[in-house]
């Protein structure tokens, strides 16, 4: 794989946390690279490491509990996991922005908008107070929030959630970041806002080419938008793969469980909405065999005893699982 | 838009929240403030209240005259007239001459106390909420305070210091200077563990994280994302603090720590009026009054500028 356009190179990320039941495995080497200008949808349910993954990334976790027990992520000659706080401070938000998942408790209730917006800028950028607000204004009217000016000096609590959202993408945006990262920056608003905001991402990445890696439970929305979709279970990747391919093409039997799940517009209305059987893994166990085997219609013996690792089965699509769904072949 | 119909003239009148780009009027933060502190009456009541009772002790001995260490035996004990307002005491003290010079004795006391305890047990609460290390050393230093018998240590502290700093400062700046001193640093610790308690929740509020997510660093995060929100109970204890202060100095007073006997303060007044009550009564009820009216008005001060500080209750 060519690795001169990627921007961010992540690799074996594992990440634990030390609570009082033992150890939770919340990322178990996580691997990924994120390309110039691409959007990374990374998809999952609650719990299976994708927040925690990118956090991981930025070191905003706290720690302890939280512990990055190894792996690297290669971010413009550095890795950023070697870095003390000091020296990622200059990346956070300055190269990579973040976008949070709740713009209700996102923003400091006690500061203006345009305090919080121009916050980054005057960190990272060394400008004046008046050009950081002349610059705020400007991104407010970018991310679609009319009469930018007068918002610049209203409080959080006099927005709703969809134009405080935005505020979190223009807060984000501010220092022209190389690298977005969007934590579930929709699951909280509706769904008309939800596609505004869509739009507005849509439209910015075309307009600052930045690369964006965009974590979501929503599949509609990853297939709308993403270049690539990793798709994550229980701390693990366990298939990754262009958007097309993915979704016309799982290989993973948890990616075709979570695809049969989408209710169907067309045809006959199924009687009950399809699920996926069983529990998700409990991370207090460190997992030495396939996180979904349990919960697997096709799982054999090797499931029980090995985990399978990311391999690619052509047309960059990667699959972790013993099974190769193409030919029924157990591995 | 709203019209009102006055006669056949329809007048428009524009709420005042118009947001057209050319037509807005920049509001500022402290206009913003201002207006909603004028909205809480029992602050503005305050406010002037206040203003009344610092004016007259600044500028009441000038108007009065009367030299408030004057004895004159054959005029005590004497009821209110136009030579003394308030009447004289025992020895023949002109009453209103000594309450406004320990007016200003004590609004000083109380003030500069609080700012020290305030600022301490700021200090201290957002150190020990912000960093785990520090946590439990400075709480267990807190607890160790409070757990002091205040009087005895407040004794020891005087009778060491009183004659270095009488020496060094006067025998009247270097009392209020220790005065201060001990009241601030034997009241700051409720304070301190109100401010801990709320750094502790703020600070795992996600706006401290997306604050983090943005690179701030942590004297700004501590000073500009998590003290505006912790304001109104830091505003709480400053109120209570002066009036606090103003007691205790009242007590140190009387036990003969405080300033000396012929120094008034309200404090001092009140305690030695009250062997005279049956006689004279005004002696007891002018200083009470004064201490309580001036801390009932910065009480509601702080009330009100806890909630115009506050944006969220702000234009309510």
């Amino acid at each position: 794989m060519l690795n001169n356009n990627s921007i961010l190179k992540v690799n074996k990320i594992t990440t634990r946390f030390l609570t009082q039941d033992g150890l939770v495995h919340a990322v178990n080497g996580v691997s990924f690279n994120l390309k110039k200008g691409e959007l990374l949808g990374v998809v999952g349910e609650s719990g299976s490491g994708k927040s925690v993954t990118v956090l991981s990334l930025l070191k905003l976790l706290p720690m302890p509990p939280a512990e990055i027990v190894s792996g690297q992520a290669e971010f413009e000659e550095q890795d950023l996991i070697q870095l003390d706080v000091n020296q990622l401070r200059k990346i956070r938000g300055g190269k990579i922005g973040f976008i949070f998942q709740d713009p209700m408790t996102s923003l400091n209730p006690v500061l203006t908008i345009g305090y919080q917006i121009a916050e980054p800028m005057r960190q990272h950028m060394g400008l004046s107070y008046n050009q950081a607000h002349k610059r705020s204004k400007e991104l407010l009217e970018l991310v679609g929030i009319p009469n930018a000016r007068n918002c610049l000096s209203s409080y959080p609590h006099q927005f709703s959630g969809g134009m405080r959202q935005r505020v979190m993408i223009a807060i984000a945006l501010a220092c022209n970041p190389k690298v977005l990262i969007a934590d579930e920056p929709t699951t909280a608003l509706d769904v008309t806002i939800q596609a505004q905001l869509l739009d507005i991402i849509k439209r910015l990445r075309k307009e600052l080419g930045m690369a964006i890696i965009w974590i979501t439970h929503d599949l509609a929305v990853v297939a709308g938008m993403a270049d690539r979709v990793a798709v994550m279970y229980g701390g693990f990747i366990v298939e990754e793969a262009p958007v097309e391919e993915l979704f016309s093409n799982p290989k993973h039997p948890y990616t075709l469980g979570l695809l049969k799940t989408i209710p169907n517009l067309e045809g006959k209305r199924a009687e009950k909405l399809e699920s996926i059987p069983g529990q998700p893994p409990n991370l207090l166990v460190k997992p030495l065999s396939c996180p979904f085997g349990p919960r697997c219609n096709y799982s054999f013996e090797r499931c029980n005893r090995e985990n399978p690792t990311l391999i690619d089965r052509g047309k960059n699509h990667k699959v972790a699982c013993w099974l190769n769904a193409d030919s029924g072949e157990r591995l | 838009m709203e019209y009102l119909i006055q006669g056949s003239v329809m007048i428009e009148k524009k709420p005042h929240f118009i947001t057209f780009d050319n037509e807005i009027q920049h509001r500022s933060l402290w206009g913003d403030v201002w207006r909603q502190f004028c909205m809480h009456k029992g602050a503005l009541a305050g406010v002037i209240v206040f203003i009344f009772i610092t004016l007259l002790v600044s500028f009441g001995p000038l108007i009065h005259g009367i030299d408030p260490s004057t004895i004159n035996f054959r005029e005590r004990n004497l009821g209110p007239s136009l030579s003394h307002p308030l009447g004289t005491d025992n020895i023949g003290h002109d009453t209103l001459a000594q309450i406004l010079a320990g007016g200003q004795v004590s609004l000083a006391v109380g003030f500069f106390a609080m700012l020290i305890s305030l600022v301490l047990g700021t200090l201290i609460g957002v150190l020990a909420g912000f960093i785990k290390s520090l946590d439990g050393p400075l709480m267990r230093l807190t607890d160790l305070f409070l757990a002091l018998p205040i009087l005895p240590l407040l004794l020891v502290i005087i009778l060491l210091f009183r004659d270095t700093l009488r020496t060094l400062y006067g025998p009247e700046a270097g009392i209020f200077l220790l005065i201060v001193f001990v009241i601030g640093i034997t009241s700051w610790m409720h304070t301190a563990r109100i401010v801990r308690g709320d750094v502790l929740g703020i600070k795992e509020r996600e706006f401290v994280t997306a604050a983090h997510s943005i690179g701030t660093k942590k004297r700004r995060i501590i000073f500009r994302h998590i003290l505006p929100n912790i304001l109104s109970p830091i505003m709480v204890s400053a109120t209570l603090g002066v009036a606090n202060a103003i007691i205790t100095e009242s007590a140190l007073s009387f036990l003969g720590l405080g300033f000396p006997p012929d120094f008034p303060t309200w404090g001092r007044l009140l305690y030695d009026g009250a062997n005279f009550i049956q006689i004279t009564p005004t002696r007891v009820i002018w200083p009470g009054v004064f201490i309580a009216l001036t801390v009932l008005s910065v009480n509601y001060i702080g009330d009100g500028l806890r909630d115009a500080l506050d944006p969220r209750l702000r234009g309510k």
